[in-house]
């Protein structure tokens, strides 16, 4: 696939984002500029929308467009134990850890197409402690908080997964998981018997329970520093003492003032414990 | 030549299969305390602990980072993009990640990464295109040339995977097409 030309300016942007605040209440005004650009050309590419003004006016005009244009602006690639050495050491020194509590409440902000959601599971389920346990899913797409309900997978992505969790620590089988038919894979529905999938907004939305874990990968790259720290704060609100806050490879809290209460797990996992 | 010495703010090498060997003979001869910054961004598996950060450190004194999210961009600093990420610029003072799409069956991408060099730094950069198997960065190091920054791709010649670099001389008329040690010494008179 060949990158676009750059099309969209800066100004562009700006104006898109005051109408899709103003008219319809999604607030992208504190994301990082340079990947939004991009989404906004690739959508227009993807479109075939001849200008900028062609967009805006289809936005505008059609409010059925909006969920495609919330959808294709936010990034919701995700992978099942991405990062196979964090579930790693989510296995070895957080379960233990949460196996002690007698109720496991577990939050993925913004889990995309909720890959990581069932790998959650299969670990909760290894330990022996999804019986006990809650993972509520949040995205701010409605269609990916479908997909999370269905539980199926493109197949194709099966042998990277399934590479992934053996690189994760698991032991049995990955394809005893799923069942295969055509071109996609079913999981197991006893995975999903404890996870509730719901539309929340981390810019706009609050805390809405306390959890023992709270995994955001790869959402807070997209945000600048201002929304990085609000967004951060949110969670530090939401999670339990001594609870687990779990961010993507390259993500960091040291910028954040909740960061002082905070201890790494482990040398390179972003992993880190609340501690007051 | 002193108009010359604050010309170039950033300098970028992209490169895949291959690239490693050009890398390691660019690297040891970078001028150091210089006020520019220099980013490498080269196709390689997500492994944890990778050894690229440590293999570049003991080749030159310039701080040697892999880029974490809104990293700051300072100069004498040499950059490795992170595996898995695509690698943006805010602005001339800021990195930032995005972990969207693979593009030419790559993530990093090094046309995605040469695309925001040029959008950022425009004039004051300098894009280098190295060995590889696919057409990645070709793209991205036209618009490069299309900000008025400066163009390089090794010469295919002395590439172990002709490919990529040959792509871009391909695609347009590319400013200079150079040995890996001319490379070297190129940049050593542009901000030397």
């Amino acid at each position: 696939m060949r990158t676009e030309p750059i099309i969209v300016k800066d100004e562009d942007l700006d104006v898109l984002l005051n109408m899709l605040f103003e008219k319809y209440g999604y607030d992208f005004t504190n994301y990082a500029k340079a990947s939004l650009k991009r989404r906004v050309n690739r959508l227009m590419v993807i479109d075939r929308l001849p200008s900028f003004a062609e967009l805006l006016y289809k936005i505008k005009g059609e409010p059925d467009y909006l969920p495609h244009v919330v959808e294709q602006i936010t990034v919701n690639v995700t992978e099942m134990f991405r990062d196979p050495l964090t579930f790693k050491t989510i296995r070895e020194k957080v379960l233990p850890i949460l196996a002690t509590h007698p109720f496991i409440r577990v939050w993925h902000a913004g889990c995309a197409s909720g890959e990581e959601v069932y790998s959650m599971a299969i670990l909760l389920e290894e330990a022996g402690l999804l019986h006990k346990s809650l993972l509520y899913a949040t995205d701010l797409n409605p269609s990916v908080i479908e997909n999370i309900q269905k539980g199926i997978f493109p197949l194709s992505q099966m042998k990277q997964f399934s590479e992934n969790y053996i690189l994760s620590g698991g032991k049995k089988q990955f394809s005893d998981y799923y069942t295969a038919k055509y071109d996609w894979a079913k999981f197991d529905d006893k995975l999903k018997t404890k996870m509730i999938a719901a539309t929340h907004n981390l810019v706009s939305d609050r805390s809405f329970n306390e959890f023992q874990i709270i995994f955001c990968r790869n959402v807070l790259i997209y945000f600048d520093k201002v929304l990085q720290d609000k967004v951060l704060n949110l969670f530090d609100e939401s999670l339990e003492k001594l609870g687990f806050l779990v961010l993507g490879a390259k993500e960091n809290i040291r910028f954040s003032k909740m960061a002082k209460n905070y201890l790494p797990i482990g040398r390179n996992e972003k992993i880190w414990r609340k501690m007051l | 030549m002193a108009q010359d010495a604050v010309k170039y703010k950033m300098i970028v090498m992209g490169g895949s299969a291959g690239s490693l060997d050009a890398i390691l003979k660019i690297v040891p001869v970078l001028p150091v305390r210089s006020s520019t910054s220099f980013l490498i961004v080269i196709h390689r598996k997500n492994e944890p602990d990778s050894l690229l950060t440590e293999l570049l450190s003991a080749r030159t004194i310039m701080p040697v980072k892999e880029v974490e999210d809104k990293e700051p961009i300072l100069p004498n600093h040499l950059y490795v993009a992170p595996p898995d990420y695509h690698l943006l610029m805010e602005n001339q003072h800021w990195f930032s990640l995005d972990s969207s799409e693979k593009i030419h069956y790559s993530r990093p991408s090094i046309d995605v990464t040469f695309e925001s060099v040029a959008e950022t730094f425009g004039p004051a950069c300098v894009g280098i295109l190295l060995s590889g198997a696919n057409a990645d960065g070709a793209e991205g190091l036209k618009k490069i040339k299309g900000r008025k920054g400066l163009t390089v791709v090794q010469d295919p010649a002395t590439a172990d995977v002709q490919y990529m670099p040959q792509a871009a001389i391909d695609l347009f008329a590319v400013d200079k097409v150079l040995a890996p040690g001319a490379i070297a010494g190129l940049i050593g008179t542009l901000i030397g």
